[in-house]
């Protein structure tokens, strides 16, 4: 009997190892696969497609024998079923460091049929399928890759940002752990359409196992991609180098600072060369356009915001994991019929989107369409895609006070908004929550955001306004405001 | 491999150096010793304050030895909706002087918080008396 459990990060903090184990002890073979994202059932046991929910030891005997409670055939549960999974495609269905099992089911189509078709139309093509950079700036793709091809340097390189620092997302530690293979084909095809062969791959400390596996891949698929060359970096506990730049100077052996643009990374990236840097999702989508074409990924989603994007269903929410679909979806539909609202069963009070530095939005605003654009005129954004559900046992003053002490501790330092802006708007928030001169204190953060707002160097310190703004401007009355017209 | 020379040498001629240097210094001696960051800097032909300046910045990295055993918590936005902060008051009753109880932010697990790790060992869904019974075993 052939029984599949994920190593994803998930299952074995839930305990998908002892299970496994325990099918192994009683004779069963069992396959280490990718985690299928629902999160909510891992450890998340499948026999011949269908799966066996929240998995214990104890539950080994009778599955074996055919007697324990299903939950029917994964593929066809509501929570897969009603998702688009282009970059997700392989969830749940390979063992992550299957050569074969990653060719059997498309692997490396997309980076033959660049080499076929040369490095300009690569270009083109990426550039048609409208992807936009999925680590939450939504920059056009192929306008980044065409920089770097244009650009004169000797040594390009490709920098694959996986630093995904976020609380909320999961989905770039997802891909290493569980198609890394995708990832190495989506940046050889990056390293070949710009002229790159030298590669980069920063991923965050707190992420072992994805580290773990990436390098392995990269060793198994050496072959298969060279002359590019792939080399992972471990960053070192700093949120901060997930910014670009700061990324790049980690990497080149500095403190974690941001830098002034331009020059841009494009012209003037890694070790001065040009450089294209792009977060994980957006490498990871290459293969599938590359494979099916620019125009079929662009016929995907809405406006501008063209292809799928996977969400990161998280925080107090019954059914997290991930959810791949094509833009447009609400934010309501995520939340409620596919979220299945709060773990806690209680209301649902306040979403976060976008990481620490996303706004808070309250359940009035859930008709919100998931688009660059339409977040962005609602003074939110859609960052990395993680949803943060929170119930109403939130205290929303609280969450603004975390925003400053987040951005405190991060602070690369350099510039003087985020550095002491953040110290300052702790202290202040402290004093608000208090209660001390409430009115003049809340009006002083609302300056203070401006400052921080228009006066930073990087979305660290110039976004952090965003979940202190609408925290103070959605629930007054965590701050002790009355409800009352916004605060400007 | 296990000395300062060595892990100098494996990584020097590499492009960016530095961290992964640091890396295999703080992972083999629990911290970077003044005399570590001498070294280091004479090799890469950086100054001692360079070097200190890049350690110095990364949580990741420490100055001084600590020989108590770790958990790192995540005190981030999705586990703090998933109610970490109610337990860790008695995490650190627990945890009292024997053991170091490091706030992080964020571990990836951020669907079936509250999340730890022990080393290379997660954990989640932890409840108030599972996270003290993985304090006091440690």
């Amino acid at each position: 009997m052939i029984v599949r459990i994920s190593d994803d990060a998930v299952a074995l903090a839930c305990g998908a190892d002892a299970v496994a184990e325990a099918f192994v002890a009683s004779g069963a073979t069992v396959e280490r696969v990718s985690s299928w994202g629902m999160h909510w059932l891992e450890p998340l046991v499948e026999v011949d497609g269908v799966g066996y929910a929240n998995v214990e030891i104890s539950d080994v005997a009778s599955i074996m024998n055919g007697g324990a409670p299903d939950i029917g055939d994964i593929e066809r549960h509501p929570f897969i079923a009603r998702q688009t999974r282009l970059t997700f495609m392989r969830a749940g269905k390979t063992k992550p460091l299957s050569l074969e099992d990653y060719t059997a089911t498309g692997g490396w189509v997309g980076l033959k049929n660049a080499y076929s078709a040369g490095p300009t139309a690569t270009i083109e093509t990426i550039l048609q399928s409208g992807l936009r950079g999925r680590g939450g700036a939504g920059f056009p793709a192929g306008i980044k890759w065409k920089t770097v091809a244009n650009a004169l340097g000797d040594h390009k390189y490709i920098v694959c940002n996986a630093d995904e620092g976020d609380s909320g997302t999961f989905a770039d530690r997802m891909v290493m752990e569980g198609d890394p293979f995708m990832l190495i084909e989506g940046m050889a095809i990056a390293g070949f359409a710009v002229g790159a062969s030298k590669a980069y791959v920063y991923i965050r400390s707190e992420y072992p196992h994805a580290i773990a596996k990436m390098e392995a891949a990269i060793e198994l698929s050496a072959q298969l991609v060279a002359p590019f060359d792939i080399e992972v970096r471990v960053g070192a506990g700093a949120y901060v180098c997930g910014e670009e730049t700061a990324l790049l100077e980690s990497i080149e052996g500095k403190r974690g600072e941001v830098r002034a643009k331009p020059p841009l990374p494009a012209h003037e990236g890694l070790f001065g060369q040009p450089t294209v840097i792009n977060n994980v999702l957006t490498l990871a989508a290459v293969p599938w356009i590359m494979a099916n074409g620019g125009e079929t990924y662009a016929a995907f989603g809405m406006g501008r915001s063209t292809g799928t994007m996977p969400i990161q269903l998280a925080g107090n929410i019954k059914h997290g994991g991930l959810f791949e679909v094509a833009f447009g979806i609400t934010l309501g539909e995520l939340v409620y019929d596919i979220g299945g609202g709060t773990a806690s069963g209680r209301p649902v009070r306040a979403v976060q989107v976008g990481g620490p530095l996303g706004a808070y939005i309250p359940p009035k605003q859930f008709d919100l369409p998931f688009d660059y654009e339409g977040f962005a005129a609602a003074d939110a954004l859609i960052g990395h895609a993680g949803i943060v559900v929170f119930d109403d046992t939130v205290d929303m003053a609280q969450m603004a006070h975390f925003a400053m002490e987040f951005c405190a501790a991060e602070s690369c330092g350099k510039c003087t908004p985020c550095r002491i802006g953040s110290t300052r708007g702790m202290e202040t928030l402290g004093r608000i929550i208090a209660g001390e001169n409430i009115e003049a204190n809340v009006a002083l953060i609302a300056d203070l955001s401006q400052t921080m707002k228009f006066g930073s160097l990087c979305a660290l310190g110039g976004f952090t306004p965003y979940p202190v703004m609408s925290a103070i401007n959605h629930w007054p009355e965590d701050f002790g405001l009355k409800r009352a017209a916004r605060v400007e | 491999m296990h000395t300062l020379d060595d892990f100098i040498a494996a990584h020097c001629d590499r492009e960016g150096p530095l961290l992964p240097i640091l890396h295999r210094v703080q992972a083999a001696f629990g911290h970077i010793s003044e005399v570590s960051i001498f070294e280091i800097a004479s090799a890469l032909n950086l100054t001692r304050a360079e070097v200190y300046g890049v350690v110095s910045f990364y949580h990741d990295f420490k100055t001084l030895p600590d020989a108590r055993p770790v958990i790192k918590l995540c005190r981030a936005e999705a586990c703090k909706a998933r109610g970490v902060e109610t337990m860790v008051s008695e995490a650190e009753a627990t945890a009292g002087s024997r053991v170091k109880i490091e706030t992080v932010y964020c571990l990836g697990l951020c669907s079936v918080g509250p999340a730890a790790m022990v080393g290379d060992q997660v954990h989640a869904r932890l409840t108030p008396a599972k996270l003290s019974a993985l304090v006091a075993q440690l």
